[in-house]
């Protein structure tokens, strides 16, 4: 049990580190993939199948596709999208910051003494109790978050359509 | 160490790993996909604890998870559209050159 979520825990912080030290953005893109896949075998790990089947559909079926025409539709060179070399005092305040943030936070979580029960209870979630709490207590968000999604994605078409001037009628 | 403190090192670990991308990297959608390592880090906090918190029959930490990546995805969507739309006026995908509104 504990040696699976090391081995999954190794799989997106090796695969996520990767991503963000690459200089080719569609290594990049692609490795994110990887961890993003991870992250859905974490989520079975942890018995919530139905969010793992979400994580699946959404990060790596939709969001990398996504990301994917981004890249190809914003690269410059012919061959391949090389990123050129950044500003070395950038990367060095980012990665101070980075590394302070995650000292907090590692020494917070280690030296808060958690109240978990020892043996805790297989947590599981039926697909059927889900749907009963989202049209249930839960339909006010549901609504919320379909219409969020309609304005967004219409915005989005706005926002990266051409804007072409309209033919004058003859 | 417990599982509970195995699951939030490493979402904090990804956390950590977003933010240095979003803040060191020049290109913005490796900027964006920063941002989207760190969101997923809180995902996996909130299914962390639903999992061996005491209340685990309710459900809400999953039904938290679900809500915040339909928002991400709508969030990432906006983000590459508003990426594509910088590059076609500027022909560029660096942070550094959209300066334009920078006092």
């Amino acid at each position: 049990m504990t040696y699976a979520i090391i081995i999954i825990a190794a799989l997106i912080l090796g695969a996520a580190v990767a991503a963000m030290l690459s200089r080719n953005l569609i290594h990049s893109a692609l490795l994110l993939v990887g961890a993003w896949a991870g992250i859905a075998a974490f989520y079975l790990w942890a018995g919530a199948e139905f969010v793992a089947f979400a994580q699946v559909l959404v990060y790596v079926g939709a969001v990398s596709m996504v990301v994917l025409f981004a890249v190809l539709l914003t690269r410059q060179g012919a061959t391949s999208a090389p990123v050129e070399p950044d500003s070395y005092q950038r990367a060095i305040f980012g990665f101070i910051t980075a590394g302070g943030v995650a000292g907090v936070l590692l020494g917070a979580i280690l030296g808060t003494p958690l109240a978990v029960q020892a043996t805790p209870t297989p947590a599981s979630i039926t697909v059927k109790e889900i749907g009963i709490q989202l049209m249930g207590p839960h339909a006010a968000a549901l609504l919320i978050v379909g219409v969020i999604l309609t304005v967004a994605l219409l915005g989005a078409i706005l926002i990266a359509a051409v804007d072409k001037p309209e033919d004058p009628a003859p | 160490m417990s599982p509970l403190q195995l699951c939030l090192v490493l979402s904090s670990l990804l956390f950590c790993v977003g933010l240095a991308g979003a803040l060191s990297r020049s290109n913005t959608i490796l900027v964006l996909l920063g941002i989207e390592l760190m969101l997923n880090a809180a995902n996996l906090n909130f299914i962390a604890f639903w999992c061996y918190g005491p209340h685990a029959a309710t459900g809400t930490g999953v039904l938290f998870v679900l809500f915040a990546i339909a928002v991400a995805a709508a969030e990432a969507a906006v983000g590459l559209a508003l990426v594509i739309a910088v590059h076609r006026h500027r022909k560029t995908v660096r942070l550094q050159d959209a300066s334009t509104l920078k006092g």
